[in-house]
């Protein structure tokens, strides 16, 4: 699938988040472990400021300068033995793809968790070429059973309960086991060691490609993307074209504060850095190895006011903060990014058109921004969305620009503002009991769907001003 | 052609950026801050050591320590605690001086099947590794701070050796303990300066395999090894 996951309106999106009980029940729990994860691993430092800060001064420069960088990493890539492919689309990334699955006539193609290959839709262009493809991290090998987007970028199965797995490695594995995590994990474990053993090509993500030595890292628990880059003959590594740091030690910081702001880690189970293909006495990993750099949007970001989204570390910390995912979910985002980066990357990359909603869904409370791990100021950035959406765009919705302009009219009339604000209470009346309008007409409905409104005051705050003011000079 | 489309892929880069393109090493001006030099700055070795001891806890490894000449001893414990019937290792350059070497030959004495990493023989040492209860190897730099052990995987120290067995046994001497991963970044980043280029695969690895994407349980062995042992030596 592309970056957008459907065509299922914003506001029908939302309510089935809501209506979905488990669901809101598993992130709103996810969201509270995530968080005290984080917090917990930034005390131990006691100086996460200094981390935070040092990370924002590496993506800076790293963006700054990400045409030489690009540069450097791939010479270094392909004086390794490495083929660097770059692709300015999603159709050139996937064509080129494509063609090396094709040329190594291969059939089965298994991969690690990968953002950028969802967002190009790399699984249904190699599908329509004839390819079976087998995701293995464990969250997207149960999505791709179910045909089912992720709705998190760090566990993307979020959205699913231990009885719903359970169902599906019955029905599409022969699955005949209890619903304990571990017995199902040790399902997955056998299936897909079979997979690892008999595919012909690998194809992972990027975590962070580190420019000075060509080294591409993954940072992952499971052990997939170890298998995946140690076993099959041909590998292919898929990388937006930001995910870069100049060296070594730069990696190492953002490694540090990935694994902390993503899951409260140390670091994670495995931190692999690949360099190229395999030496020529060395007998596992790839002999054959490609890197795709994707922009696919990306540059048109860069020399704008957006500029630092593309700071992002995919940690997903502004996610596991934002109390609008915490009720609405990932899904309702309608991207292959959901939550607060999400927000602000996806009409970035994808156009205002479709996803002219994202920058309402925020309550601006800036806990996204706090916390960021490399200080992405991502409320700010929704703001300015929505003065774009507004004032350049006009895609404010039609209701609201009636709206708008016709309070514009009516508070400037100050006769016509007196009597409504005098109306209100009387032609609310068949909707209010005790005070308090529990099913509202029109605009009020979705408010009073949930929550109850109160009915407008007998007295209006003018007159009631006015009245005082007459007491207190004591007419 | 082994790099394509890049100088009209730079050079739209460049251009939303309004200005040349760069094509030359850029400078950099210095950081402000560098907590990451902070932790554990004046650790002694045993320190560090305790430190790693103390972690293993949290990322569910068995940490166990011992001696040069106790080393063999331990190693079999583990590998019977682990029912191991079939034990891979790497061919590594430290094997005798740590006296693994004849351990390795007393393992088969005993009926374990034993595979030393050996290039020569190909694609068997992944089957090998697939089938094996245990794979054991050095640790080359060993962080305090997360319990990780850094390899640098080479032609005697394959990949799947710490991956694929059922269980994974990690050597390390006292000597490779550092703070944290930003000495071994340090180290790697010196070495390639220096014109070593670096490994074809550096390998980062922190206890077992684990995963927390049903419901958020942690599992602990998914993919990689189920279970883990540190053995730090003096």
């Amino acid at each position: 699938m592309p970056i957008k996951l459907g065509e299922a309106s914003y506001k029908e999106r939302i309510q089935s988040g809501i209506e979905n009980d488990f669901m809101r029940g598993a992130v709103s729990s996810a969201q509270g472990r995530f968080r005290s994860g984080r917090l917990k691993a930034a005390e131990e430092l006691g100086n996460w400021e200094d981390w935070r800060t040092r990370g924002e001064e590496i993506r800076t420069h790293t963006l700054e300068n990400i045409d030489f960088y690009l540069q450097q990493l791939s010479d270094e890539v392909s004086k390794r033995g490495g083929k660097v492919f770059f692709a300015e689309t999603a159709e050139e990334a996937n064509e080129y793809i494509n063609n090396v699955v094709k040329e190594k006539e291969a059939k089965k193609v298994v991969k690690s968790k990968s953002m950028v290959t969802e967002e190009i839709g790399l699984n249904e262009a190699l599908e329509e070429a004839g390819s079976e493809v087998i995701e293995t991290d464990l969250g997207e090998w149960i999505l791709q059973m179910d045909e089912d987007p992720p709705s998190h970028i760090v566990t993307p199965a979020l959205h699913k309960n231990k009885e719903q797995i359970r169902e599906t490695f019955a029905s599409k594995k022969g699955y005949k086991n209890s619903d304990m995590p571990e017995e199902l994990a040790t399902f997955a474990r056998e299936q897909l060691r079979k997979e690892f053993l008999s595919a012909d090509v690998g194809i992972t993500g990027c975590n962070f490609a580190v420019t000075e030595s060509g080294a591409i890292t993954f940072v992952t628990n499971e052990g997939n993307a170890r298998l995946v880059t140690s076993l099959p003959d041909t590998q292919i590594s898929v990388m937006g074209m930001e995910r870069l740091a100049p060296t070594w030690e730069d990696m190492e910081v953002l490694v540090s504060l990935l694994t902390r702001a993503a899951v409260g880690q140390k670091l994670t189970s495995y931190v692999t850095a690949i360099t190229g293909t395999r030496l020529e006495d060395e007998v596992d990993g790839p002999e054959e190895y490609h890197l795709v750099i994707v922009d696919n949007g990306r540059s048109k970001i860069l020399g704008t006011e957006f500029q630092s989204a593309l700071h992002c570390i995919r940690c997903a910390a502004c996610i596991n903060v934002c109390p609008v995912y915490r009720h609405v979910g990932g899904h309702s985002y309608n991207s292959v990014y959901p939550g607060p980066i999400g927000a602000v990357l996806t009409p970035l990359l994808d156009g205002y058109d479709d996803h002219k909603e994202l920058p309402y869904a925020s309550t601006l409370c800036a806990a996204c921004t706090d916390a960021c791990p490399v200080k992405i100021p991502l409320h700010e950035q929704l703001i300015r969305h929505r003065e774009i959406i507004v004032e350049r765009e006009k895609k404010s919705p039609k209701s609201e620009q009636m709206m708008m302009e016709g309070f514009a009219q009516w508070a400037s009339h100050p006769a016509a503002y007196k009597l409504s604000a005098r109306m209100a209470r009387t032609s609310l009346k068949p909707w209010t009991k005790d005070e308090i309008i529990k099913n509202g007409p029109g605009p009020l409905k979705g408010w009073t769907d949930v929550r109850d409104f109160p009915a407008p005051s007998k007295q209006s705050f003018r007159s009631w001003f006015k009245s005082r003011q007459k007491k207190e000079r004591g007419q | 052609m082994s790099i394509q489309n890049r100088d009209s892929f730079l050079q739209n880069v460049a251009n939303h950026l309004g200005r040349p393109r760069k094509t030359e090493q850029v400078e950099r001006s210095s950081f402000t801050v560098a907590p990451q030099w902070e932790v554990f700055k004046d650790h002694t070795q045993d320190e560090l050591a305790d430190e790693l001891e103390a972690h293993c806890k949290v990322i569910h490894t068995t940490c166990k320590r011992t001696t040069v000449s106790e080393l063999p001893h331990v190693l079999w414990e583990t590998v019977k605690g682990y029912d191991g019937k079939s034990v891979i290792a790497s061919d590594d350059k430290r094997n005798d001086a740590f006296g693994v070497t004849s351990f390795y030959k007393e393992l088969e004495e005993q009926g374990v099947e034993f595979q030393l990493w050996n290039p020569s023989d190909g694609h068997y040492n992944m089957e090998f590794a697939e089938r094996a209860d245990v794979g054991i190897t050095f640790s080359d730099i060993t962080l305090a701070e997360s319990g990780t052990v850094t390899l640098f995987n080479n032609s005697g120290n394959g990949r799947a050796i710490s991956l694929l067995p059922r269980t994974y046994i990690a050597i390390i001497p006292k000597s490779t303990l550092v703070p944290r991963m930003t000495q071994a970044a340090k180290h790697i980043h010196d070495a390639n300066q220096d014109g070593h280029p670096v490994s074809s695969c550096v390998s980062f690895i922190t206890g077992p395999s684990n995963s927390a994407d049903i419901e958020m349980n942690l599992i602990v062995g998914v993919h990689g090894p189920v279970e883990v042992t540190y053995i730090i030596v003096e």
